[in-house]
């Protein structure tokens, strides 16, 4: 989720997120001298600023500072890969097939989402309805028109304008794409079977915008337009988002307790690699359209103390004041339950090389 | 302009010959080192040259190799396909090639005629006193960064076309025969002609003041002598000014070409980076530049980067082709020339 500063509105909005996220990154190039011990990671842009605003506080606290790139996810796998970085990040999980080949452990850190944005003259904010099917037909191109049957169903009485429906996605790969197109697959059967699911796909209608700044631009700025943004995005520059139905049947809002009770819904125990996609999930108030973003390490150290170190970090973001900096930004925490399972994990999986445990 | 070229060079080379010569004859330190300074400037300068030469074959090579596994498997298939589908990595390059093509033929198509205008008031029409800002203003125009253009596009210009332009090229144009096709589709503001357009008004500095420079080279004798048997301003421009600064003129229209070619930011603004072809000049299409900058950090693969390289590889390659012809237009019309007298 390249972060490209697009619309003015999106620059002043984010501008205090990112700016966190400039100055930590200040602050840590003048400390990398002083610290042995600082850890490096690179990957996903859209944990960038709760990872920058983590390693402040978390400097600030320790001593440990930690560097992150916000490279994208597919840079960040790479970079892991080719072991430059102690740890890598990405918005979409590896298959658990993918991480044996590599030797490399997976969790997730904080959870997100996506919203359906809009631009429908006297809509507002959670006017409009839309269910996972009509959203799927939207996409495939197979309704065009704002007041065809199929949305007026939903929205009984609104009077929905007989202009064409212009669709907007994302140009560049991806993981607020791939949570979409991921939710789009579980809920139509021809979507996956004409596009798939990926960090980018073939998409059979609309326009691309750049980054969630591109999509919302383009969405404000062009009448009778739907496009997807990431949840903490949708929120601070106040877009108008639609309503979505869940699995259980109710129409949900976004907001942190619809995503929270997502993540609850979950078994990440019986996700192996934690390779869990949070589209789709069951509960009477979950929002159907959540995913986690995540680390990768290797589960074999060459480095323990480092390894060691990025551990503690995280350990430290998942207690109580890691959680207060991501509500802080938008981001929905974990629930206690799935963290104190990942630390476990840890303990069981990462080794050094002489098969100690690190954590 | 090459006549005037050897002339300089043999103006040149005359006193060195006559030093070389001289120095041959008598010994003297003091030409020696002079000889001497000569001949490592020679070197340095000839090493630079072709320091150019291997940096471009190096380029050349790179994305070759770089490209290799794209060109294993989809072949020549890859310039004719129109798919881009990363989930099934089968890619085809064709919407980005014409999407290329099409935005700067737009862009050319509205950018030389505004800036032959510009020129041409700027030699012959403007007061003296309107000569200088205005020239200035011009250039200030090509000092401007790119984002700028595409974000004054998306945000001023995408409102006006989709609220104003469009519907009414809709309405009038896309109902005829021939070229209605190239009119057709919702309004949106975002689309290839927007690209075009935008592009147009990037290139029109480049373009107008390469155009003014090589208009104020024309002797004034050969203006005066038009002017003085009679004949307007156009027929001078036209039969006299133009006529005298072709290569020059070419030579412009190529840098600006050049650029809407490898244009990147304000494209990607504008143009909808959707992988489709459409007849319609207003629909969503893609460039190579734009679909690169879009794709190319995420792109998770070896078949996706090397798809994406060999889009770069093939926009090198059409640069080379549309040089080479612009070389080819000029042959041609120095031959054409020669007839005539």
């Amino acid at each position: 989720m390249a972060v490209v500063l697009f619309s003015p509105k999106a620059l002043q909005m984010n501008s205090k997120r990112y700016m966190t996220g400039f100055l930590a990154a200040a602050a840590l190039s003048l400390g990398i001298s002083a610290h042995a011990t600082d850890i490096t990671g690179a990957g996903a842009t859209f944990p960038y600023p709760i990872y920058a605003k983590w390693a402040e506080a978390y400097r600030a606290k320790t001593g440990v500072g930690m560097n992150y790139q916000s490279i994208g996810s597919g840079g960040g796998i790479k970079q892991i890969q080719n072991k430059t970085v102690d740890f890598g990040a990405s918005d979409m999980p590896l298959k658990p097939e993918e991480l044996d080949k590599d030797g490399l452990l997976q969790f997730p850190t904080v959870i997100g989402g996506d919203v359906p944005v809009v631009n429908l003259e006297g809509v507002k904010p959670g006017e409009l309805k839309l269910t996972g099917p009509v959203l799927a037909d939207i996409y495939l191109g197979k309704i065009t028109k704002w007041n065809d049957p199929a949305i007026a169903k939903l929205n009984g009485g609104a009077k929905l304008p007989d202009s064409e429906i212009t669709v907007v996605h994302r140009s560049d790969g991806s993981g607020t794409t791939f949570i979409w197109v991921n939710y789009l697959s579980k809920i139509s059967p021809e979507w996956k079977s004409k596009v798939g699911e990926g960090t980018s796909v073939a998409w059979p209608t609309g326009v691309g915008g750049k980054g969630n700044e591109g999509v919302a631009s383009y969405v404000q700025r062009v009448k009778g337009a739907i496009g997807y943004v990431e949840y903490a995005y949708a929120l601070q520059n106040k877009m108008t988002y639609a309503q979505l139905q869940n699995r259980d049947g109710s129409f949900v809002s976004p907001s942190a307790e619809t995503f929270k009770e997502a993540a609850a819904g979950a078994d990440w125990n019986k996700a192996p690699g934690y390779y869990l996609v949070l589209t789709d999930q069951p509960g009477k108030n979950a929002w159907p359209i959540s995913g986690a973003t995540f680390i990768l390490m290797y589960k074999t150290q060459g480095k323990p103390d480092t390894a060691r170190e990025v551990l503690k970090f995280f350990d430290w973001a998942y207690s109580q004041d890691g959680d207060n900096l991501a509500a802080s930004l938008d981001y929905v925490p974990l629930p206690d339950v799935v963290t104190s399972q990942i630390r476990n994990t840890w303990k069981s999986q990462i080794k050094d090389a002489s098969g100690k445990a690190v954590y | 302009m090459h006549a005037s070229a050897d002339a300089l060079a043999l103006i040149i080379d005359a006193p060195l010959s006559a030093a070389k010569a001289s120095a041959a004859n008598m010994p003297n330190p003091k030409q020696k080192s002079v000889h001497l300074q000569d001949v490592t400037f020679r070197w340095v300068a000839r090493f630079f040259a072709f320091m150019v030469l291997a940096i471009l074959l190096g380029i050349i090579a790179s994305l070759v190799h770089g490209s290799l596994p794209a060109i294993e498997r989809f072949g020549f298939g890859f310039l004719a396909s129109t798919e881009w589908n990363p989930v099934t990595e089968s890619f085809g390059a064709l919407v980005p090639i014409v999407g290329t093509l099409l935005t700067s033929a737009i862009a050319l198509a509205i950018g030389v005629p505004v800036s032959f205008g510009i020129a041409l008031f700027l030699t012959e029409l403007s007061p003296a006193w309107l000569k200088r800002p205005l020239g200035t203003a011009i250039e200030l125009l090509a000092a401007i960064p790119s984002i700028i253009y595409g974000m004054w596009g998306l945000f001023v210009l995408t409102p006006l076309f989709a609220d104003h332009l469009q519907p009414w090229l809709i309405h009038t144009l896309g109902a005829s025969p021939l070229i209605g096709p190239l009119f057709k589709g919702p309004p949106q503001g975002i689309g290839v002609l927007t690209a075009g357009f935008v592009l147009a008004v990037m290139v029109i500095p480049f373009i107008a003041s390469v155009m003014r420079d090589v208009f104020e080279v024309v002797p004034p004798v050969l203006k005066e002598s038009a002017y003085g048997i009679g004949c307007t301003t156009w027929e001078v421009v036209w039969n006299i000014v133009l006529p005298y600064t072709k290569v020059g003129v070419i030579g412009g229209i190529m840098l600006g070409l050049g650029r809407a070619l490898g244009e990147t930011m304000a494209v990607t603004f504008l143009i909808g980076n959707a992988h489709r072809l459409s007849p319609s000049i207003l629909a969503p299409g893609n460039s190579i530049a734009s679909a690169l900058a879009n794709e190319f950090t995420e792109a998770v693969g070896d078949l996706y980067s090397s798809a994406l390289i060999e889009l770069g590889l093939i926009l090198f390659l059409i640069t080379f082709v549309v040089l080479g012809l612009a070389k080819l237009l000029l042959l041609q019309l120095g031959r054409r020339e020669g007839l005539r007298t």
